[in-house]
Parts: structure tokens; C-alpha cells; sequence
């Protein structure tokens, strides 16, 4: 889920075009526009978009 | 959601199946081990079990929170439901799971039995309805923990009396290490849990790789996270080799969240806990921490005596611990169905059971 908007220890975030408040107690320095896995109504961690690609080259050159 | 269908790439599966293959080729026998039941979910619905060379064997451990509670806390939670101005919240997975006499779903009519997305609704709650006692059934492993420490120091902060956790709280490492030591198991590398590892980084594996010259790979939930991991595994295994790596390093940081992990200290504190089928796992149970025990439900109430009878030809024990798969309960399908749910492996939508029975066809990809 993304990002939207940030007020103390919560966040709105979107996915797929629904939008819902959650908890970023645990996130250090999120950001609007941030990735993050959400669950039970808490973000536990960011998604880091530069090792999800550098995963994916991975997966691409496997031999 | 961003960086999902770039991880069901059918081409790239494909490529991922046919290298398990030749790394497979010439092994003995191995058995993977999936401790999480959103991997167990998706390896039943894209079919993954099934497509794995005959000598490489993916086995469902105790993943899934609510399948590992055991009976008796399921009766002592319904006993409280017969106490005055005490109401129950849960996540909606507990309802269903049968327990001695009752479930909480058949007690739903009373009014004094809610679901929760997340235990802050239930503080929420208490924070409105002061003349209530509103207790907490705080079942999950240590992504969950986080979400409920939380929520308890929001009610220390607003200094709710009226709001109370019962916790059936478990953590995954003590667990793994028990099973990597069975024979009968015979585990020859983890495919460690995601969202877990978020939490607690990848250190907590390394003595299981150690101790027990087991390989363990963090992996993601996607076909592509997954099939990628067991070739790690496979490929370790041919080296004889046994160390963490870590599959999932989107998410999964080496040293976890240290936010959650200070705050699940704070809150809690370990004890022996007993696993459903499994019996006693020392450390593996987290309760309410000294400094939080006005809001430990087992410290503040009194809960009313229950009788728990053990399940009869239920194999959901055999079932955790992967000794055994769900075809091979005589209940399975039969008596025991997602509607009436036997045992807890095919109540949760994480269960081996209920993953079994709700992809009897999987496909490759969707």
C-alpha cells in the first residue's frame, strides 16, 4: 500500500483505490509516496523498490 | 499493490522449475519445511507442491496462529463470555475454531463476541465503553505482537482500566528449532516466514542453520519469491552447505524492525507456551511484561473453570508438524469441512487443511 498522507503515528494509505488509516509506529522516517506492508492496521516495514528490482534482475538473469 | 504481478512472471516460473529440476537431479530425498500459512496458502493455490520434482518434498509446518491454540484456550476464552459486562474481541479467524462444547461464533448471537480488524479497534472501544470490560484475544506470532504491543500502550496512555489482553502470543524460532531436531520430521532446509523476518531479522536463524546443518531462505509470498527460494535451498543443500539467506530483502531487513522488536520487549515477556498438537515449546509464549500486567486478562479476571476433552481422530497435530498432509485424515473433506470445521487446520484461511480443500486443482499461475 502506498503512502498518501501522514499525521503523527498514522498514515493513510491506498490500495487498488481504497483508502484506510493505519498505524507507522514501527516505520523509521516514512515518507509520502513510501511502499509499506500493512497488517492487523499497522505498516511493519517499507517495501524497498531498489532491491524489488534488483530481485526481479535476478530472477531474469537465473541460469 | 506495486511488485506483484512482476513476481507471477509464468515465464520466469517456468525457468524457476526447470533449474529446481537439475539441481534436484541426483539428491536424496529432501523435505522443505514452509512455517507460515501465507506461504502454505499460496503454495496450495498456484499449485507449487505439486509441481516440484517427486524427490523434492514441500511440507506445512505451524504456520498458521490460530491453528497452533490450543483447545483450551479456546474453551477459557468462551468461559468468559458467561461473566457480566466482560465482551470479547477477536480477529475473525478464532470464531469458527471449534472448542470443547461451543465456538465463539456460536456465541456470537449474544452480543458479547466482535471481530476486529486490529486490536486499536478493540482500545477504541474501551476507551468509549468505560462500564465494559472489554477483553482482547491476542493470538498471532511476532507480526501480529508489534500491532497488539501497541495498541496496549495506547491504553496505558489514555489509562484504561476496562481493557484487557488474553494472550495466546507465540514465537516462531523456538518452534522451527524443535523441528529441525525430529527425525521423524527429517527437515533438510526452512522456508522461513516473511512478514515474520520483518520483525525480527534474519539472526534468529542462524543457529538453526548451525546447530542442525539446516539451510534456511527467507522468502516472499509470490510464486516467484517462493520458487526462488526453494532453489536456494535446493542449491545449498547439493553444497552441502546450511546458512540464512534471505529471499525477501524488499521487506526483510538483516537486523528486523527494531521499532516493533522494542516494543514487543517492552510489553511482553517470554514463557513456556503449549502449541496445539505439538504440546510444550520452552520460551516459544509471550505474556504481558511486568510493567503491563493491569492489562494482562489472566492477571485481572477471573476466569470461570472449563473442562477441555482432547479431539478424537483429528490428525492436526501429525498435520503441524508436517509428519503427515490433510489427504491423509480419514476426516478430511468428509466430516471435517471449511463450514464444519473439525479441527483448527481447516477452520483458519492460513490452514493446511482448509488450503488443501480450497485449491483441490491449483494452477500454475492465475
Amino acid at each position: 500500500m502506498k503512502i498518501l498522507k501522514i499525521e503523527g503515528d498514522k498514515a493513510i494509505v491506498s490500495s487498488g483505490g481504497v483508502q484506510r488509516s493505519i498505524g507507522i509506529n514501527f516505520l523509521k522516517g516514512p515518507k509520502i509516496g513510501d511502499y509499506v506492508i500493512v497488517h492487523a492496521g499497522f505498516a511493519i516495514e517499507k517495501l524497498d523498490t531498489v532491491k524489488a528490482e534488483e530481485t526481479l534482475k535476478i530472477l531474469e538473469e537465473l541460469q | 499493490m506495486k511488485y506483484i504481478d512482476e513476481f507471477r512472471n509464468l515465464k520466469i516460473a517456468e525457468k524457476l522449475y526447470r533449474l529446481i529440476n537439475e539441481e534436484a537431479e541426483g539428491l536424496c530425498q529432501v523435505n522443505f519445511m514452509e512455517v507460515c500459512g501465507t506461504h502454505t496458502m499460496a503454495v496450495e493455490r498456484f499449485g507449487i507442491r505439486r509441481m516440484l520434482p517427486e524427490n523434492v518434498r514441500l511440507i506445512s509446518g505451524p504456520g498458521c496462529p490460530v491453528c497452533v491454540t490450543p483447545k483450551n484456550y479456546i474453551d477459557k476464552a468462551i468461559g468468559l463470555i458467561g461473566l457480566e459486562d466482560v465482551i470479547i474481541f477477536s480477529f475473525g479467524d478464532m470464531l469458527k475454531v471449534p472448542g470443547t462444547h461451543s465456538s465463539l461464533l456460536k456465541k456470537k448471537s449474544s452480543g458479547k463476541v466482535k471481530i476486529v480488524y486490529s486490536a486499536l479497534d478493540a482500545v477504541e472501544f474501551a476507551e468509549k465503553n468505560r462500564d465494559k470490560k472489554i477483553v482482547f484475544l491476542g493470538i498471532g506470532f511476532e507480526t501480529t505482537v508489534p500491532t497488539v504491543a501497541a495498541s496496549i500502550k495506547y491504553a496505558k496512555k489514555k489509562k484504561l482500566k476496562n481493557f484487557f489482553v488474553y494472550s495466546g502470543h507465540k514465537v516462531m524460532p523456538p518452534a522451527m528449532r524443535l523441528l529441525a531436531g525430529d527425525k521423524e520430521v527429517n527437515i533438510k532446509g526452512f522456508l522461513c516466514p516473511a512478514h515474520v523476518s520483518a520483525i525480527i531479522g534474519i539472526k534468529s536463524y542462524a543457529d538453526i542453520c548451525e546447530k542442525y546443518n539446516i539451510p534456511c531462505v527467507i522468502a516472499g509470498f509470490e510464486p516467484l519469491d517462493i520458487l526462488q527460494s526453494i532453489l536456494m535451498l535446493a542449491r545449498q543443500v547439493k553444497l552441502n552447505i546450511a546458512k540464512v539467506e534471505n529471499q525477501y530483502n524488499r521487506v526483510v531487513r538483516v537486523s528486523g524492525n527494531i521499532k516493533a522488536l522494542s516494543l514487543i520487549d517492552e510489553v511482553f515477556s517470554t514463557h513456556d507456551s503449549e502449541w496445539r498438537g505439538i504440546g510444550v515449546i520452552k520460551k516459544s509464549g509471550l505474556v504481558l511484561s511486568r510493567r503491563y500486567s493491569d492489562f494482562d486478562a489472566e492477571k485481572n479476571i477471573d476466569f470461570p473453570k472449563v473442562e477441555t476433552k482432547m479431539d478424537k481422530g483429528c490428525i492436526c497435530g501429525s498435520v503441524l508438524k508436517g509428519i503427515k498432509t490433510p489427504l491423509e485424515c480419514g476426516l478430511f473433506s468428509k466430516k471435517c469441512t471449511p463450514e464444519n470445521p473439525y479441527g483448527a487446520c481447516m477452520v483458519s484461511s492460513e490452514g493446511a487443511c482448509a488450503a488443501y480443500y480450497k485449491y483441490p486443482h491449483p494452477n500454475l499461475l492465475p
